[in-house]
């Protein structure tokens, strides 16, 4: 028994497992200021989007169009390497964020995200019935609590499946970062696959934290729909 | 900063080798969405058959992949894939040395990604075929074959068109991640012009519009075909 544990505390799978960990911290870094930003924003963006403000809602829906044709890794390398060799932007205050590769994934994660949930919520907001605006308005409610009190909670939570989906689409992205230096956990498996040459071992004890972080995400959409869906429990 | 003059085409420019890339990515794109939706069909067909063990595989297959970035995925196929090639021709008595090359291991690669979501497109269009026509078919006498060619495949093919074309940009995106196995596609060719070049900001924005043609493109040959295919049904 004791031979059998100590074969697998020696084992590389194992070894690996608690290095790749040790980037999860990174990983879990990158989600945390770009997936609430990114749902403020995409929120914004959405309001933006079904305006009566031509202009703006154009210029939205451009920006949505250009973002969502792109793949993402040609937005992390536009800013990580293209806005870098800009020397006007060198020299301002925004090299401060830009030469770091941790910002450079926060800004291009939060772009991405944006296009996409903007395009999620709008579809949860045209999708409202216009009966339950007109209720609003026959009470009194002003342009702002409307928007507070009907249309955004019913929104969002009519679009909770598919935002959760584009969650999870975001935890794994975090893993393009590493293509910018940045020591996640992706970039850790591929550090230790050049140390060690055992690309399965390196790749597999990260692909287990991934899986891991994507069962949390998936819990946890669950339970928003769950608490903000009480109409569809099927016992209250 | 802007070196646009760079993208001529002829041995001054870019622009033929621009040219070539993009090719590339069309071809990696179209075989692995072809062998994605290959392997999506005998996935979905494990899944509706009524064998656990054939379901569980194909639900560990879908569910692992899914849940995993893609970037990890080509770089376990692109490291480890040689190794399982080499063992499977060891059993065959052959021991020489395999290096399979990039386009294959790029295409095999996106085609286990793309087949993932293309399963789920596929697997919701079958499940869309109401069970009076399959009974209606067995009812006339028609075998397994001529039920999938004559009565499943062209109900499918209209129901997930929409969804393919989804699972179809994906891919096409997915196919920028392919550029750190070495495969010169649009990605890999723009951070090589801009190494030479010393002007990220001209390929990259080159690379960008290149993506965006393809998808805008494409978007349009899917919507025609949808068009097509639901002819005689109101949309």
């Amino acid at each position: 028994m004791i031979e059998f544990l100590n074969s697998i505390q020696n084992s590389l799978i194992y070894k690996n497992f608690f290095l790749v960990l040790s980037g999860l911290d990174n990983t879990i870094l990158l989600l945390l200021i770009s997936l609430p930003l990114g749902f403020v924003l995409a929120l914004l963006f959405a309001l933006g989007r079904v305006s009566k403000i031509t202009l703006l809602s154009r210029t939205i829906a451009s920006y949505i169009f250009v973002i969502r044709g792109t793949p993402l890794l040609v937005q992390i390398y536009l800013i990580y390497f293209g806005l870098g060799s800009v020397k006007f932007i060198r020299e301002s205050f925004l090299w401060y964020a830009l030469k770091d590769p941790f910002w450079c994934g926060v800004i291009a994660l939060t772009i991405n995200t944006v296009a996409y949930g903007a395009e999620i919520f709008r579809g949860g907001i045209q999708s409202i019935e216009k009966s339950q605006i007109e209720s609003g308005l026959s009470l009194g409610f002003g342009k702002f609590l409307l928007l507070r009190k009907i249309i955004l909670p019913i929104a969002i939570r009519k679009v909770l499946p598919s935002y959760g989906n584009e969650l999870i689409l975001m935890v794994k992205a975090t893993s393009l970062v590493s293509l910018t230096t940045y020591m996640e956990m992706t970039g850790i498996a591929r550090k230790i696959m050049a140390k060690t040459f055992a690309p399965v071992e390196a790749f597999i004890a990260a692909g287990i934290l991934y899986l891991f972080l994507n069962f949390l995400m998936v819990q946890f959409v669950k339970y928003l729909e769950w608490k903000y869906n009480p109409h569809l429990r099927l016992n209250n | 900063m802007f070196k646009f003059e760079k993208l001529v085409f002829g041995d001054s420019g870019w622009g033929d080798e621009f040219l070539i890339a993009t090719l590339m990515t069309l071809l990696v794109s179209i075989l692995s969405m072809g062998l994605g939706l290959f392997l999506a069909i005998i996935t979905v067909w494990a899944k509706i058959i009524q064998n656990r063990i054939a379901r569980f595989i194909a639900n560990f297959y879908t569910t692992v992949i899914r849940g995993v970035p893609e970037l990890l995925v080509i770089y376990l196929i692109f490291f480890g894939g040689n190794a399982v090639v080499m063992g499977i021709a060891k059993v065959f008595g052959y021991n020489k040395y395999i290096e399979l090359n990039a386009l294959t291991i790029a295409t095999i690669a996106i085609a286990i990604i793309s087949a993932t979501y293309s399963s789920e497109v596929l697997r919701a269009s079958y499940l869309a075929i109401s069970k009076g026509q399959l009974e209606a078919a067995r009812a006339l006498g028609m075998n397994k074959f001529s039920i999938f060619f004559k009565v499943i495949s062209p109900q499918v093919i209209r129901h997930a068109l929409p969804g393919i074309g989804n699972v179809w940009q994906i891919t096409l995106k997915d196919t920028s991640l392919i550029s750190v196995t070495g495969l010169v596609e649009i990605m890999r060719q723009s951070r090589i012009s801009s190494n030479v070049e010393h002007s990220p900001l001209t390929f990259l924005i080159t690379a960008a519009i290149l993506y965006l043609c393809l998808t805008t493109i494409s978007g349009r040959v899917f919507k025609t075909l949808e068009v097509n295919y639901s002819r005689g049904f109101s949309t």
